[in-house]
């Protein structure tokens, strides 16, 4: 479904800044694999994120979704491919638009966009059932701007509009680690809810070693811009945090790290 | 008797106001939708003019010269929203260098810094002479119309399919990107139909007028700019419709020219005008920023703090 073959990306190369964020990185998804990614901060996960969905090009190395080679697509392109949840709350969704509005334009992804209404009858009875599943009560409210929901509210709908439209593949940017405990349980119990529903490919980041292990039947730590742990099947199902701080020290090679990974 | 000097002069401001508030309604398109002062405008507001002169003097009839300028606007937008998206240089100085740009176009396409045309002698849509007629031919009704059919196109256009993913590359461009929009283009859709808009403004007020004038076009940005504030900061409270978030546009173009017919009476030249017109603007845009800064009775809500 996804492979990722050889990626290398530099920030600033050649000055003080330069930053190798992304090392020789191979990583490949089956269809249906619900990949957690883990690492510390700096490791390269949104990095690789930002390359697969081609909001960053690449220095070096593939990138093939669903067999298409989609290296050199600009983002826009890529889009139809790709369902997206950023870590921002704001960055989902256009706050000056109507809730229903937002949702209108997630429907149009991959689609060519004319001069046909930007938004119909039979596409708002639709949206308002779909809202229901949220149980956050924005199925009354079709017609509010997007801007007066809250960061939880933003982020449920920004998954609601990265699903819309099944894509080959889900990007979940740490896409709960701006909201409250409370409010980021909750999101996180429908985006496996519908994950689960529409067998979605799903690369998720987290910060939350617990998160990580609960989620998923694949997961993968990233340190220095590869990947070093790849956990999958039984083996994940069986892991604890101990057992993935043990595989980080080991990757890594030293033992400085732990309070690094836990804090971070 | 500045009361009847006023009443006088209503007419005039009427057709005035009325024609930029075309040309206002496009900065409403790049400052307001795509999120992106626009200064190309002070060529095209020039351009515009100029090319309904050329042709209507070639014995073109107006409707044609009309529908030329619209497109030669629109050619100038295409060449700022290339600049902007292809060449990737900040919006502000890619309108910076196509206004600089034009200047020289302007100069080539009218062949003189100043160009007349008569009503006598052509076919003209508007003309300051039939402003107190009771007639068809009166530039008011006619102006009145070409407004109200803006604002009628406008409306339908930005509720298509093309016409949201223009307003949602203004609200939010990664979000776009991600919904499969192709930003560049949407940009620069917008910048053409902008410019597209302002010409016909300008080629409305060379008949108005009956010329056109290289300066014509200096500061247009500006009283644009009024325009859309002055409509926002009386009537955005109250008019939340997109048409009538336009119509309020129509009402600060109509009101700054009120405003303009007063200054004037009151003993200021035309030409002091520009600072008035700037001081306006600059305060307009300052109070908020104010309100925000120095009035603020509680802390924002944040929104990542509650669900």
């Amino acid at each position: 479904m996804l492979e990722l073959k050889n990626i290398h990306k530099t920030f600033n190369p050649g000055t003080v800044n330069e930053k190798r964020a992304l090392n020789g990185l191979d990583l490949s998804l089956r269809d249906g694999d619900f990949v957690t990614v883990i690492g510390g901060n700096g490791a390269g996960k949104s990095t690789m994120l930002n390359v697969i969905s081609g909001a960053y090009s690449v220095d070096e190395g593939s990138i093939f979704i669903g067999g298409a080679d989609v290296t050199r697509l600009p983002e826009y392109k890529r889009a139809p491919y790709i369902g997206r949840v950023f870590q921002d709350p704001m960055m989902g969704t256009a706050a000056t638009m109507q809730i229903e509005e937002n949702l209108a334009l997630a429907a149009r992804r991959g689609q060519r966009r004319g001069l046909k209404k930007g938004i119909t009858r039979a596409e708002r009875e639709e949206y308002r059932e779909l809202l229901k599943i949220l149980g956050l009560g924005l199925e009354d409210r079709l017609t509010s701007k997007v801007g007066l929901l809250s960061g939880g509210q933003r982020q449920a709908l920004t998954l609601l509009m990265a699903t819309l439209r099944r894509p080959q593949l889900l990007l979940l940017d740490e896409h709960t680690a701006a909201l409250d405990p409370k409010t980021a349980a909750k999101v996180l119990d429908a985006t496996e809810t519908i994950v689960r529903r529409d067998n979605l490919t799903t690369l998720m980041i987290t910060h939350n070693m617990r998160d990580a292990i609960a989620h998923g039947n694949r997961l993968v730590m990233l340190y220095d811009g590869r990947v070093v742990v790849d956990v999958r099947g039984e083996e994940k199902r069986r892991l604890t945090v101990e057992d993935l701080l043990e595989k980080f020290n080991q990757a890594s090679g030293s033992t400085e790290a732990d309070d690094k990974l836990l804090l971070s | 008797m500045f009361i009847n000097t006023l009443l006088n002069a209503l007419p005039g401001v009427a057709a005035q106001g009325l024609i930029w508030s075309i040309m206002a309604i496009g900065v409403y398109i790049t400052y307001k939708i795509l999120d992106l002062p626009d200064l190309t405008v002070d060529g095209t507001m020039c351009t515009g003019g100029a090319v309904f002169i050329v042709f209507s003097s070639a014995g073109w009839n107006p409707w044609s010269a009309l529908l030329a300028a619209f497109l030669a606007g629109m050619i100038a937008g295409l060449a700022t929203g290339l600049l902007h998206t292809a060449c990737g240089i900040p919006a502000i100085l890619a309108g910076i260098l196509t206004q600089l740009g034009l200047y020289s176009v302007n100069l080539r396409i009218m062949g003189q810094s100043n160009r007349p045309i008569s009503v006598d002698k052509y076919d003209l849509l508007v003309s300051a002479r039939n402003v107190r007629e009771w007639s068809l031919s009166n530039p008011i009704l006619v102006c009145l119309l070409f407004t109200a059919a803006t604002i009628g196109v406008l409306y339908w256009f930005f509720g298509t399919e093309q016409g949201c993913a223009v307003r949602a590359t203004g609200a939010n461009p990664s979000m776009a990107r991600a919904q499969g929009i192709n930003t560049s283009f949407t940009t620069v859709l917008g910048l053409m139909l902008s410019n597209g808009l302002v010409a016909l403004s300008a080629a409305l007020l060379a008949q108005y007028q009956g010329f056109a004038d290289v300066n014509s076009g200096r500061g247009a940005i500006v009283i644009g700019l009024a325009a859309v504030i002055i409509g926002d900061v009386l009537l955005g409270k109250v008019f939340r419709n997109f048409a009538l978030k336009l119509t309020s546009v129509v009402f600060g173009s109509l009101i700054y020219y009120l405003v303009y017919q007063v200054v004037i009476l009151l003993g200021l030249k035309s030409d002091d005008m520009k600072l008035i017109t700037a001081l306006i603007v600059a305060l307009f845009l300052a109070v908020p920023y104010w309100k925000g800064r120095y009035f603020t009775k509680h802390a924002k809500k944040g929104a990542g703090s509650h669900a």
